[in-house]
């Protein structure tokens, strides 16, 4: 019996002055899980659950947009382009219009050029809504989804009303918009004009969803929890936020007050007042608040744009066989996610012969490997949260 | 010998546990779906049953039960299978000691607190176990969570039981109750008060938070977390085994405010209702007290995100613990001292 024991210490002592083989657990997350957005997946590799690295793999929902422009006219492109980014589709439609209207030099009326300044604003609402309501979901919180959805209705109804489409508008034309049902006598009239009643149905809107964001302060921001769960979490400073190219309100929380809005804009966003919303901390919560306030100035731009929109045509003449001439363009503008450019080489002909799309979510989250060193898991979901990024917006 | 007086008494009151489990657990789950929807701009079930739905639940748990019953191909069969058992048992075994009325009460244990408390922790070890056996990491994850969760959250709990303890002088639950609905005297008055007026304020509100927490309901709800672990230890479940995780949750969460309602609001007692009268509606007193911490839990569920595991180590360890260990101080000094 007492050579066991001694055995027994023995083996104990050697146990004791051996290192324990440990090794990272490699954790799959994705391509199916409930806060991917969809399908990306992350490789990480997590010591319980801290994580160690984070390798995103993407590619799960690539479309060839890019290659499918080489095939279709301009006209048709506007079909597609609205589905990369599918939360903000007008707002990804319009830079590409107007790179088509610089390339073949016809200018949209001022009417149109309002309306496009409108509905983007109005995607941007959306969008945003979108992502301030389901941004708690992934903290556990659920009624905050509710309750925004049923605000962003009001704004998907306008751009229903005015469209005839909620997600997927396709209202762009090169040299202005599709006339508006509603308006005129018949289908074919050019002249025909917004739905009636519609600028007057907007400013309401918009007053409720200036009192939803109010919803949104008591049920959210000010939430004790929400502050626990993002203040400090995923800080991103803002000279990192430039190195790995963020932008949009991911930037702008981290303290760089750049919107494309106030630096090149090719709507008249000059003449209406609005403010450039940022933040210093760059943490989860700071870009939450950023896109919170953003919905504000957005729906005071609208509510400046239905007073200052002028009379006029929607459309201007442009031929019906569309040929652009030789010439390369690249038109940016500031989609609700942030930066959001096409880059058309053009050699002639219906088609375009290279079309890339710099498409902002893939940008945003080139930054995950780098946010995540060293995160929980809990926070994983936030800071991913926090970028919102759309998969169709990364892979296109 | 035992006479078959014993045997009809023995099957009577498992039937009277197991029938009254399942009923209010299928009420907490339909209560759970409409006060959500309702505070949610929503409806809720509304076809099910013909009017609001009332038989949703059933359609639910009849629906899980038809899913394949299904086993990952890693996991420990054994093991993955009974986890269930243990968590439903254990939350079963914890109504037996909790009085409805005077009367209505499966087994009136000397030490009914302590029964209690022993054998509702017993559901994190059936947890654990459907984390190991799943062989899923987001299930292992999920259960060793829930371990954690256990081991922080029973100490404050256990804690401010030991006050309401040290004040009634007993550790049965009839005895609990019947120590409330002592009168005392204040300035001449001669009144009867549940513990929570009777200076346990505090050792309520921290009872309250850990057994949230022992429940795994959001805030606390980390165990499952299904934006972070899809559905933590539940996740390869499905089918009868799933329901029955489904059933003990909210079985456990009825027994959690049932305890709640026992050890500081009085349990079946209410004031100016005379004993005789108890005997009859002491159940629906209960009932009702149970309803009130069930909205409770359901409110916080709507409105309050998830913690993070680590946040929620700090709260027990920093703050609960320590507080609910001063509470035992104040309430000994002024048992002693004062009454």
């Amino acid at each position: 019996m007492s050579a066991d024991y001694e055995a027994l210490m023995h083996r104990s002592e050697v146990a004791v002055s051996v290192e324990l083989q440990t090794q990272d657990m490699t954790l799959n997350i994705g391509p199916q899980h409930p806060s991917t957005h969809g399908v990306l997946r992350l490789v990480a590799s997590v010591d319980g659950e801290r994580i160690s690295s984070v390798e995103p793999v993407i590619g799960y929902m690539h479309r060839g947009y890019e290659k499918l422009a080489e095939v279709r006219t301009y006209a048709q492109m506007t079909a597609l382009v609205n589905r990369i980014d599918w939360v903000s589709g007008f707002a990804s439609e319009v830079p590409f219009i107007i790179a088509v209207e610089k390339l073949t030099g016809i200018e949209a009326p001022e009417r149109a050029q309002w309306i496009r300044l409108i509905l983007t604003e109005l995607f941007r609402i959306s969008s945003h809504v979108v992502f301030t309501s389901s941004y708690p979901l992934e903290l556990g919180g659920v009624t905050p989804l509710f309750h925004a959805l049923r605000e962003r209705e009001r704004v998907l109804e306008l751009i229903e009303a005015m469209t005839g489409g909620r997600f997927h508008p396709n209202f762009n034309r090169v040299g202005g918009i599709k006339p508006a049902a509603g308006g005129g006598k018949t289908q074919k009239q050019v002249s025909m004009d917004i739905p009636a009643g519609w600028l007057e149905d907007t400013r309401a809107a918009m007053e409720r969803i200036l009192g939803a964001t109010d919803d949104s302060d008591t049920l959210v921001t000010g939430n004790e929890l929400i502050k626990a769960r993002t203040t400090g979490v995923g800080v991103i400073p803002g000279d990192k936020a430039i190195e790995y190219g963020l932008s949009g309100p991911n930037l702008r929380a981290s303290g760089v007050a750049y919107d494309l809005r106030k630096h090149e804009f090719h709507l008249p966003y000059d003449q209406v007042d609005f403010n450039v919303v940022s933040a210093e901390g760059g943490d989860c919560y700071d870009r939450y608040w950023v896109r919170l306030q953003e919905i504000r100035e957005s729906a005071n731009i609208v509510l400046q744009a239905i007073e200052k929109i002028p009379a006029g045509p929607l459309r201007a003449k442009a031929p019906r066989v569309l040929k652009v001439p030789k010439g390369q363009v690249y038109v940016r503008g500031e989609n609700p996610k942030g930066e959001f450019g096409y880059y058309i080489i053009s050699e002639g002909g219906q088609k375009p012969y290279r079309l890339k799309i710099r498409s902002t979510s893939f940008s945003n989250l080139s930054i995950l490997p780098w946010v995540l060193k060293g995160a929980l898991v809990p926070d994983l979901v936030a800071i991913m949260g926090s970028l919102d990024f759309v998969l169709g917006d990364v892979d296109r | 010998m035992i006479s078959g007086y014993f045997w009809i008494d023995v099957i009577l009151k498992v039937v009277f546990v197991l029938v009254a489990m399942i009923l209010m657990a299928l009420v907490a789950i339909y209560a759970e779906l409409k006060v959500m929807a309702h505070m949610q701009n929503r409806i809720g079930p509304y076809y099910a049953g013909g009017r609001w739905g009332w038989a949703q639940p059933l359609a639910d748990a009849v629906k899980f039960i038809q899913k394949e019953d299904l086993v990952p191909a890693g996991a420990d069969a054994v093991i993955f299978k009974s986890a269930p058992y243990i968590v439903v048992a254990a939350t079963v075994a914890t109504y037996v000691v909790i009085p409805f009325s005077p009367n209505l009460i499966a087994r009136d244990l000397d030490l009914g607190v302590f029964y209690l408390l022993a054998i509702s922790s017993l559901t994190t070890l059936g947890v654990l176990m459907a984390g190991w056996a799943s062989a899923n990491k987001y299930s292992l994850m999920g259960g060793l969570r829930a371990g954690a969760q256990l081991i922080a959250y029973e100490l404050p709990l256990v804690l401010t039981v030991v006050a309401v303890v040290v004040q009634a002088g007993t550790m049965s639950l009839v005895g609990i109750v019947e120590a409330q609905a002592a009168p005392i005297e204040i300035g001449g008055l001669s009144i009867s008060l549940p513990f929570l007026l009777k200076g346990q304020i505090v050792g309520f509100i921290i009872f309250l938070v850990a057994s949230i927490a022992e429940l795994s309901r959001i805030p606390f709800d980390m165990p499952i977390a299904e934006s972070e672990l899809t559905m933590g230890y539940l996740t390869e479940y499905s089918s009868l085994r799933f329901t029955m995780f489904f059933l003990g949750e909210y079985a456990a969460m009825i027994s959690m405010s049932a305890v709640a309602a026992t050890l500081f609001l009085g349990g079946y007692w209410f004031p100016f209702v005379p004993e005789s009268a108890l005997i009859y509606i002491g159940p629906l007193i209960l009932i009702a007290k149970i309803a009130g911490l069930v909205f409770l839990m359901l409110w916080l569920r709507s409105t309050w995100p998830r913690l993070r595991e680590d946040q929620l180590q700090d709260m027990a360890w920093r703050w609960l613990i320590p507080v609910s260990l001063a509470n035992i101080l104040v309430v000994a000094f002024f048992k002693v001292v004062v009454f």
